[in-house]
């Protein structure tokens, strides 16, 4: 019989078992390790996008846009330190190894954030020359793996952030394959040339807050009092980890949502433990009103920033400032579609290569190989860096303005609102086009 | 000869005067009275001095040491030496947990019993303990010796590299991929060595050690070690 006159019902992937899924379980089947990748989360997620500014109009008075005054600096480490960080901007690069990223890259991000007044931070791996030398703030990552640790470093440091967590794999550690395990990066992080590092996910010598008071202690003795200390913590609990924090003497608590990235760690870590950064700075923001440090410790928060809107909201939500690390990472050079052949060889494609851990980035960035790594002009990658840095200051400017805002800090809730009501009730503002915050008022 | 009390002169000024020392001064014998178990007491000092603290310390006793050599009399509280660069730190009496912690260099002597954790993720230094060690020690240990006159408490060793454990006494367990090794002659005058330095050389024979290392087996991933993972 001929049937070629019905129909055919067009095939139907499942909503549950997706390509992707699938994918991973043949893969994961073949080879019996999980899947391991760098960045953040990928999935959707309640964002900023789901945020609108409430420009001024007859009930409220803005700034003129391109002649009145919006300033943008800040402070971080008043509450204890000799020696706080003022920064012209409130936009800062987040910790990133040498070793997951190569010397031309961090030297990049030194040059960068240099040019535009910030501060860059080192990573799990210790402090190279090449950083230190092109910051003029450098933070000083304190981690449980103490690799490359040492009081010379400490004291040579603009800042100490003391690592507890990060948004992308709250409660584990680091990680870094062999393939990026060079004789430099072995040499300061003492291990073996060549093998998977796997970093603790505890502290050595401290567990709990109250033992982290007397880490903070120490290493304000070390350094005669004269750093700010931050703590920096991915966003889980975030109302009780930043009240520890502060109850431990932190002078800077930086806040890391699950959008944040890492070199390298489990995918099913990234994507399912932790939370979404906007559901994470109101609760924090209320933990330091509740003791009376809202301003006198600072909060940074990070994950998923990407433009000058995102700065404004999050700092309109009580953020003193921000960190970015994959957008840095983009305005270097990272998957760049100029590369797209090379991504295609890799077996991915621009914009979604994520295999940072294998050392192969053909951008030259996230690698430890000579020759991928020369391929990245620290100069002219910094003065991309320092670029984009500049728009999202004038971007988060435009929008301050509007709302009649002569600092970028007095921003406030009562500014925004929100498209969703996922976003209201995480950022606790209205619904927009009504009072409604969900959970709040009826 | 500086006395420095610690009832009258606060902490801070203490470490402060000692990080101002530079590596030509004459004050080169300093005592602490009065320590109390305050914590991070001769924290951070660089200078090849000696600091004599005569009581018992708190949290980080000499951490980040370089240099000096800091004699405790009486008992430390948790990571004295931690990250320690070099130098020598002495406790005369027993250490609480994670004693000599990440430290990269330098010689620390306990003479009493280390609790958890000693020599966690230890970076080159050597450590010698005239006592017996708790659960976890040398966790995650890079590089250095680790030396126990006494007992090892369970989990010695665990994902360790290439940091060598030297056990007299009982070990309660080893850790993952931590396994007992031949002890040849070159780790016999090590020891020898290190016993030596640390003052414990009478009557102890590095014959009566036994030597721990890393079977090298999780250095790389692979699925039959899922498991460790």
């Amino acid at each position: 019989m001929d049937n070629s006159h019905i129909p055919q019902t067009l095939p139907r992937y499942s909503a549950t078992f997706d390509p992707h899924t699938l994918s991973e379980i043949r893969r994961a089947a073949a080879t019996g390790i999980y899947d391991i990748r760098g960045g953040g989360a990928k999935r959707k997620l309640p964002h900023f996008d789901d945020l609108l500014f409430l420009g001024a109009s007859v009930s409220r008075y803005p700034l003129e846009g391109y002649r009145e005054k919006c300033s943008t600096d800040v402070w971080l480490g008043t509450r204890f330190a000799k020696k706080p960080l003022h920064l012209k901007i409130p936009i800062t690069i987040a910790g990133m190894s040498f070793g997951a990223l190569s010397g031309n890259a961090k030297e990049a991000l030194g040059r960068g954030a240099s040019l535009a007044g910030t501060s860059t931070t080192t990573g799990d791996g210790g402090m190279t020359p090449e950083e230190r030398g092109q910051s003029q703030h450098l933070v000083y990552q304190y981690l449980p793996s103490r690799y490359g640790m040492n009081p010379d470093d400490l004291r040579k440091a603009d800042a100490i952030e003391i690592v507890i967590g990060q948004g992308a794999k709250p409660g584990g550690g680091g990680m870094l394959l062999g393939q990026k395990i060079s004789d430099r990066v072995a040499a300061m992080r003492t291990l073996p040339k060549g093998i998977d590092q796997r970093s603790a996910c505890r502290h050595p010598d401290w567990t709990g807050p109250d033992d982290l008071e007397i880490k903070i202690e120490e290493l304000r003795e070390i350094t005669d009092w004269e750093k700010p200390i931050y703590v920096k913590v991915g966003a889980t609990r975030p109302y009780y980890d930043v009240a520890l924090a502060v109850k431990s003497g932190a002078d800077v608590v930086v806040l890391d949502g699950m959008q944040g990235g890492t070199a390298a760690t489990q995918d099913v870590f990234i994507e399912h433990v932790g939370i979404p950064i906007l559901s994470a700075i109101r609760p924090a923001v209320q933990a330091l009103q509740d003791l009376g440090m809202h301003r006198k410790v600072q909060l940074i928060v990070s994950g998923g920033i990407r433009n000058g809107a995102d700065v404004a909201k999050a700092l309109a939500l009580g953020a003193d400032a921000v960190a970015i690390g994959t957008a840095a990472l983009v305005a270097l050079g990272d998957n760049d579609p100029h590369h797209e052949p090379e991504y295609q060889a890799l077996g991915t494609t621009a914009g979604a290569y994520d295999d940072w851990h294998e050392g192969k980035d053909p951008a030259g960035i996230t690698t430890q190989d000579p020759i991928l790594a020369a391929r990245l002009d620290p100069v002219a990658a910094g003065r991309r860096l320092a670029n984009y840095l500049a728009v999202m200051t004038l971007e988060a400017q435009t929008i301050a303005r509007a709302c009649g805002k002569s600092h970028l800090h007095n921003l406030e809730p009562e500014d925004l609102v929100a498209l969703t009501l996922e976003a209201a009730a995480m950022a606790k503002v209205p619904l927009a086009g009504t009072d409604w915050i969900p959970g709040q008022r009826y | 000869m500086p006395v420095i009390d610690l009832a009258v002169t606060p902490k801070r000024d203490l470490n402060a005067a000692l990080h101002a020392l530079s590596a030509d001064t004459n004050e080169t014998h300093w005592t602490i009275a009065n320590p109390e178990g305050q914590h991070a007491i001769a924290a951070g000092v660089d200078a090849p001095i000696t600091i004599e603290i005569d009581g018992h310390a708190g949290y980080y006793c000499a951490g980040m040491n370089k240099q000096a050599t800091i004699v405790v009399n009486g008992n430390v509280g948790v990571g004295v030496a931690e990250n320690m660069m070099s130098g020598r730190v002495h406790v005369k009496g027993d250490a609480s947990q994670a004693a000599g912690a990440t430290a990269h260099g330098g010689l620390l002597v306990i003479d009493g019993n280390a609790s958890a954790r000693c020599g966690i993720s230890m970076k080159g230094v050597d450590i010698v303990v005239k006592g017996s060690i708790g659960p976890m020690s040398a966790f995650m240990a890079q590089a250095g010796n680790l030396v126990v006159l006494g007992d090892a408490g369970e989990a010695l060793g665990d994902s360790l590299y290439e940091t060598r454990i030297f056990v007299r006494g009982s070990v309660k367990g080893l850790g993952a991929d931590c396994i007992e090794k031949e002890m040849r002659p070159e780790h016999l005058e090590a020891l020898r060595k290190l016993l030596a330095e640390a003052g414990c050389d009478a009557g102890v024979r590095p014959e009566d050690f036994r030597r721990y290392g890393s079977a090298r087996q999780l250095y790389n991933f692979h699925v039959d070690n899922a498991s460790a993972y």
